[in-house]
């Protein structure tokens, strides 16, 4: 449960409230994976599952009894990432957008080559991110100020397909 | 090159294997969403790394979009043109 913990919670919170003081347009992003799912791609694809979808540093920070866990919340928040930066084409490979872990247990979104681009391209800001996992389930929300031109029709289609559950 | 009758077999096997998909893989045709029929973006990385194995082939960077896994047909296009790239005539 290393992912959780009230003090990213309030981290990820205060962002948003930041953000929203400024003015800038803020996107979000929301993904939820199964665990037993993530548990089994490992044990069937073993380290090609794993090194395609993740970072060296992603797989050494999900060590432990938790790791099926915390590789699902990693997952969610890729595709949450996904759903911020909206490709037109091709989506970033997920080894693109790493989900660093501080040592003091809190997790930062750091984004890499076509991710970074498509972030600069849109305007992205910093993202935040807050992942928990709980009952088989691991879901991320991540969200950054855009400084792009204002979106409102984007934002208001985003928030029908999360609460739709359509787009997962 | 895989036929297209083989190449629809082997997909609707990996999709019946790892696609978790709620409904009878059978039942599909070969233009139904596969994303509304239920099938997650985790499951279709399953799919595809199954794929993968059962064609000898890897998805490229440039194929990754919600649209190569959105149907049958869609895969087996996908697939044909990797196996066209990969083992050249």
């Amino acid at each position: 449960m290393a992912d959780r913990g009230p003090a990213q919670a309030v981290d990820a919170t205060a962002t948003v409230d930041a953000i929203a003081a400024v003015g800038a347009p803020v996107r979000v992003g929301v993904d939820v994976t199964a665990v037993a799912e993530v548990a089994d791609a490992v044990a069937i694809f073993g380290d090609r599952y794993l090194h395609r979808l993740f970072t060296p540093h992603e797989v050494e920070s999900c060590g432990g009894a938790a790791a099926a866990a915390s590789l699902a919340a990693r997952f969610a928040a890729k595709e949450a990432v996904v759903k911020v930066l909206e490709p037109s084409g091709a989506r970033p490979p997920w080894r693109d957008i790493e989900v660093v872990r501080r040592p003091d247990g809190a997790c930062r979104i750091r984004l890499h080559r076509t991710a970074a681009s498509l972030a600069a391209e849109h305007g992205v800001g910093p993202i935040s991110v807050s992942l928990s996992h709980e009952a088989g389930l691991a879901v991320a929300v991540v969200a950054a100020a855009c400084e792009g031109p204002a979106d409102g029709p984007r934002q208001r289609s985003t928030e029908q397909s999360n609460t739709g559950g359509a787009d997962r | 090159m895989t036929t297209t009758d083989e190449s629809t077999r082997r997909i609707r096997e990996v999709l019946a294997d790892h696609g978790r998909l709620p409904v009878d893989v059978g039942q599909l045709s070969d233009d139904d969403d596969l994303f509304q029929a239920g099938m997650t973006s985790h499951a279709s990385v399953n799919v595809m790394l199954a794929l993968e194995d059962a064609f000898d082939v890897e998805f490229p960077e440039a194929m990754l979009r919600k649209s190569t896994f959105a149907s049958i047909g869609a895969l087996r296009r996908a697939l044909a043109e990797l196996e066209t790239m990969e083992v050249p005539a």
